[in-house]
């Protein structure tokens, strides 16, 4: 009852959207797909939904063909796609109403599935999708979703555009939902959200870049990372990308996330070499490796 | 005086709601400065006072030596501006997009094509001058309009939402970018509700339902509310 | 069942808390059959000639009474020689000269024939137009009369066309031609902006994702607007009949029947320029530029196909409101049956057929 995709490739006019893209999503698996805005994401999305054909290669969700079963697979499926498609001008309660009638239910039929996102949104069910805020349209998205009880839910960047506090209720709402038997594989440009996946496949330019548990993928990464500050910023990264062993040099948040070229390296030597660049109050210290730092790793 | 940025208890009311409730701080010139918070907080509202577009109800504000109220059209002149949602004209080519904001900005034609054709070389576009902006990769297109930005040498620079989805490597490359443009003196107001983009700054303020409820430094911020991230310092503020 | 309903009230829905489309619905069909009706009327009244009579005879008199009789025409003054014709528009005092020629009369009874000249100021071209029909139609009028009894016709020249259309009212040629525009646009304009604003919110990707099948969600997206056209039909031609008294002549059936067959060919056509428009705003481009335009310019409603150069004429045959307006002319003005139009009817239905296949065919279950 997963996911299975192998080989899919698909162009438009002239860019490559997809190239050779092979993974499993497991039965019951939270799954995440990481990348930036163009990688590829949407494309694949809508190639499993049966919404667009691929070029090459074959996928199979939930046990259909997405070629050939495409009716099978549109009972069985749950699709949020990105900016949360909603009616604007309907309220939120006809907004459910519809899409489960659509797909032949009733809210009341399938309301133990969807009754702790709903709660929330409950109070608001008599205004316009238009005028609720980005965290309850989210909200409201995955419950109309989830409103016939797919066996695979599919979300595109259901986390883009919304606030800390929303996105933090969203990832726990989808472990609860795992818990309920759904597969789920779900789409974010945010690398700190791989952590909450069981499984993320990193992708960029169609080309998926790795594919393992997010503890794996930072173990993965081959060097030490070190963090540095001193108290020019712009200075330090120039200092730093002079040096001639640098290895990566990127700005991390307050700190540049160093790695060195050499196997032998000597954080003093380094010290010394930016005091002499007329850096002062520099920090030098090692620190543990991101899915940032793996995905920009892989990517150079 | 060195502050570019000076409000005080700037407030806007919309009839009985407080939008921007009595907000007090001030920027530093070549500071990079985060203004943070949730959808709603009032972040826009204060945007638009401070950018002289909209009147305060009460409180005073100067934007570039300029007070809000009386001189706007000075600051206009003195600031920069770019969002991610709209930028640069995609069916322009990248000469165009530049000479067409040089313009609006009245630099000469002879400053616009020096200026044209250093940020070109700068930015690595030489092959690209006469493409239309829309073929050019997102990553390419924000760096691309951060110089544009700047093309008339402003004294503050207002980036919103400046890298939200772009690939991280280019996001690097683009703070780099604002880093050289804070280490020349220009100040980087960054507005946004991504926690992320938070950690780059010199220091942020945070707003939640019109009060600017935390301004320091992100290292302090973590300190203060034993956080490992700005994203945690925000939800610990958020859920109070 | 159940599925097609609630698809159906949404839509219902969306129609009614659209204020501006609720306007463009039910505010237009009023605004523009009273506009043309009361506004751009073509109508004249009391309008000042003068009179150049050549032969002062029987004859001559006799018209020259008839057209001071009707409340169209005032004579304000008599011009002796045709030099002061240019005079009498220089000083605007009058917007049409008659001048009879010489032995008017004679003529008429020698040659069976005499000519009239009808000068009139163009400066308004419309109003100009309109001088020489209605007293064209004077002319035709007096003409019939003076045949009554005769074998050999006598004919009065006037180099002029009349219209079909007796009482010279303006308002009945229009109705016809505002109750095609109107169909048109509420049908294809609405339904096409309709579809197409659901791709641009994204949810046509969760209706294409859904159960649904294909035929369902267009059924289900014109429905509503079949019930609308009609109401507007409705309601276009009561306004005509109460306000206007404008007599209908043929079957209120018919006329219903073939109203709903233009409706499901506009629809038709709205379908068609939704699967090739991605946006709301293209999509109204297309209809405002590929249908509205061809409507008003080619299908006969303003400019009369018959005056056209050869090849518009060809291309006018290609505009389903061309056959619409020659139907509703035939059944509203000549009370005809659908003996005589059916094969207008024939190919009205033709092209419905056409248009129903190409979009069923062009319509996507999918995104490419």
């Amino acid at each position: 009852m997963g996911i299975s995709i192998s080989n899919i490739s698909k162009s438009y006019k002239n860019v490559k959207a997809l190239q050779d893209i092979s993974f499993d999503v497991k039965p019951n698996e939270l799954f995440g797909l990481i990348g930036p805005d163009g990688a590829g994401k949407t494309t694949l999305f809508r190639i499993l939904t049966t919404l667009l054909f691929p070029d090459e290669g074959t996928a199979t969700v939930a046990g259909f063909n997405v070629v050939g079963d495409y009716k099978e697979i549109r009972k069985n499926v749950g699709y949020m796609p990105g900016k949360f498609s909603l009616y604007q001008d309907l309220t939120v309660e006809e907004n459910l109403n519809f899409f489960a009638t659509i797909f032949g239910t009733t809210i009341d039929e399938n309301y133990d599935l969807i009754k702790d996102i709903y709660v929330q949104i409950e109070p608001f069910k008599d205004r316009r999708a238009g005028k609720l805020s980005g965290g309850m349209k989210q909200k409201l998205a995955l419950s109309c979703a989830l409103i016939h009880k797919p066996k695979v839910l599919f979300l595109d960047e259901p986390t883009t555009g919304v606030d800390p506090v929303s996105r933090k209720e969203f990832w726990e709402m989808l472990k609860r939902l795992q818990q309920k038997g759904i597969t789920i594989l779900v789409s974010t440009p945010y690398m700190d959200e791989a952590a909450l996946c069981d499984r993320v496949a990193l992708i960029q330019d169609g080309k998926i870049l790795e594919i393992d548990t997010p503890e794996a993928i930072v173990k993965h990464y081959p060097k030490p990372i070190y963090n540095v500050r001193a108290n020019n910023m712009y200075q330090l990264i120039i200092s730093l990308k002079d040096y001639e062993f640098n290895h990566s040099v990127y700005p991390f948040g307050e700190f540049v996330h160093y790695t060195d070229s050499r196997t032998d390296f000597n954080p003093k030597e380094l010290r010394h070499y930016l005091e002499t660049k007329n850096l002062s109050d520099i920090e030098i210290q090692e620190t543990e490796a991101t899915i940032e730092d793996t995905f920009m790793e892989l990517a150079k | 005086m060195n502050n570019v940025i000076q409000v005080e208890g700037l407030t806007k009311m919309f009839g009985d709601f407080t939008a921007v409730n009595a907000i007090t701080f001030e920027v530093e010139k070549g500071e990079i400065f985060g203004f943070l918070g949730a959808n709603g907080a009032g972040k826009t509202t204060a945007i638009k006072m401070l950018i002289g577009i909209s009147n305060p109800t009460s409180g005073k504000a100067t934007v570039a030596g300029f007070d809000v109220l009386t001189n706007p059209e000075d600051i206009k002149k003195n600031i920069g501006y770019m969002s991610q949602k709209f930028a640069l004209y995609d069916d322009l080519t990248v000469k165009e997009n530049i000479t067409f904001f040089g313009g609006i900005y009245g630099l000469s034609r002879k400053k616009i094509k020096e200026k044209s054709e250093a940020l070109i070389k700068e930015l690595g576009l030489e092959n690209v001058a006469s493409q239309l902006v829309g073929s050019l990769p997102l990553g390419w297109k924000q760096k691309l309009s951060f110089s544009v930005s700047l093309i008339h040498d402003p004294k503050i620079v207002f980036l919103d939402e400046p890298t939200g989805g772009v690939d991280p490597i280019t996001r690097r490359q683009f703070w780099e970018m604002i880093y050289k443009a804070a280490n020349q003196g220009t100040t980087v107001f960054v507005t946004t509700h991504y926690m992320d983009e938070a950690e780059y700054c010199d220091r942020v303020s945070i707003m939640v339902n019109g009060k600017i409820e935390a301004l320091d430094t992100p290292k302090k911020l973590k300190e203060q509310f034993q956080a490992e991230s700005m994203n945690d310092v925000f939800l610990k503020l958020a859920r109070g | 069942m159940k599925r097609f309903i609630g698809f159906i009230k949404k839509e219902f829905y969306h129609i009614f808390r659209d204020r501006r489309s609720l306007f463009i619905l039910f505010g237009m069909p009023i605004a523009q059959i009273l506009l043309f009706g009361f506004a751009i009327t073509n109508e004249i009244n009391n309008v000042d000639i003068a009179i150049l009579d050549h032969s002062k005879d029987t004859t001559t008199e006799e018209i020259i009474n008839k057209i001071a009789a009707s409340k169209y025409f005032s004579i304000k003054q008599m011009v002796t020689r045709e030099a002061d014709i240019a005079s009498v528009f220089q000083k605007g005092q009058v917007k049409a000269v008659l001048n009879f020629e010489k032995d008017f009369s004679k003529n008429l009874i020698k040659d069976h024939k005499a000519t009239i000249q009808i000068i009139t100021d163009a400066t308004d071209p419309n109003t100009a137009n309109t001088i020489t029909n209605y007293i064209s139609a004077i002319l035709q009028q007096y003409q019939k009369e003076l045949n009554k009894d005769i074998t050999i016709a006598y004919q009065i020249i006037p180099q002029t066309r009349m219209v079909y259309n007796p009482e010279l009212k303006s308002v009945y040629m229009f109705v016809p031609g505002v109750m095609t525009i109107i169909l048109m646009l509420v049908s294809a304009m609405m339904t096409s902006i309709s579809i197409t604003r659901e791709k641009e919110l994204g949810t046509m990707e969760i209706l294409l994702v859904s159960p649904l099948k294909p035929f369902q969600v267009i059924i289900g997206k014109v429905f509503p607007y079949i019930f609308l056209s009609i109401i507007n039909a409705v309601v276009i031609v009561m306004l005509s009949i109460f306000i206007f008294n404008m007599p209908v002549q043929g079957s209120l059936f018919l006329l219903g029947l073939e109203s709903v067959l233009f409706i499901i060919t506009s629809l038709a056509l709205g379908i068609l320029i939704s699967t090739i428009s991605a946006t709301q705003q293209t999509a109204m481009m297309i209809s405002l530029m590929g249908l509205m335009l061809p409507v008003i310019l080619l299908s006969g409603f303003i400019f009369p196909i018959s005056s056209m150069p050869m090849p518009l004429q060809i291309i006018s045959n290609i505009i389903p409101a061309k056959w619409f307006i020659i139907i509703l002319k035939a059944i509203m003005l000549k009370g005809v049956g659908l003996q005589f139009i059916w094969k207008e009817t024939l190919i009205l239905l033709g092209m419905t057929v056409f248009f129903i296949a190409l979009s069923v065919k062009k319509y996507k279950i999918r995104l490419e």
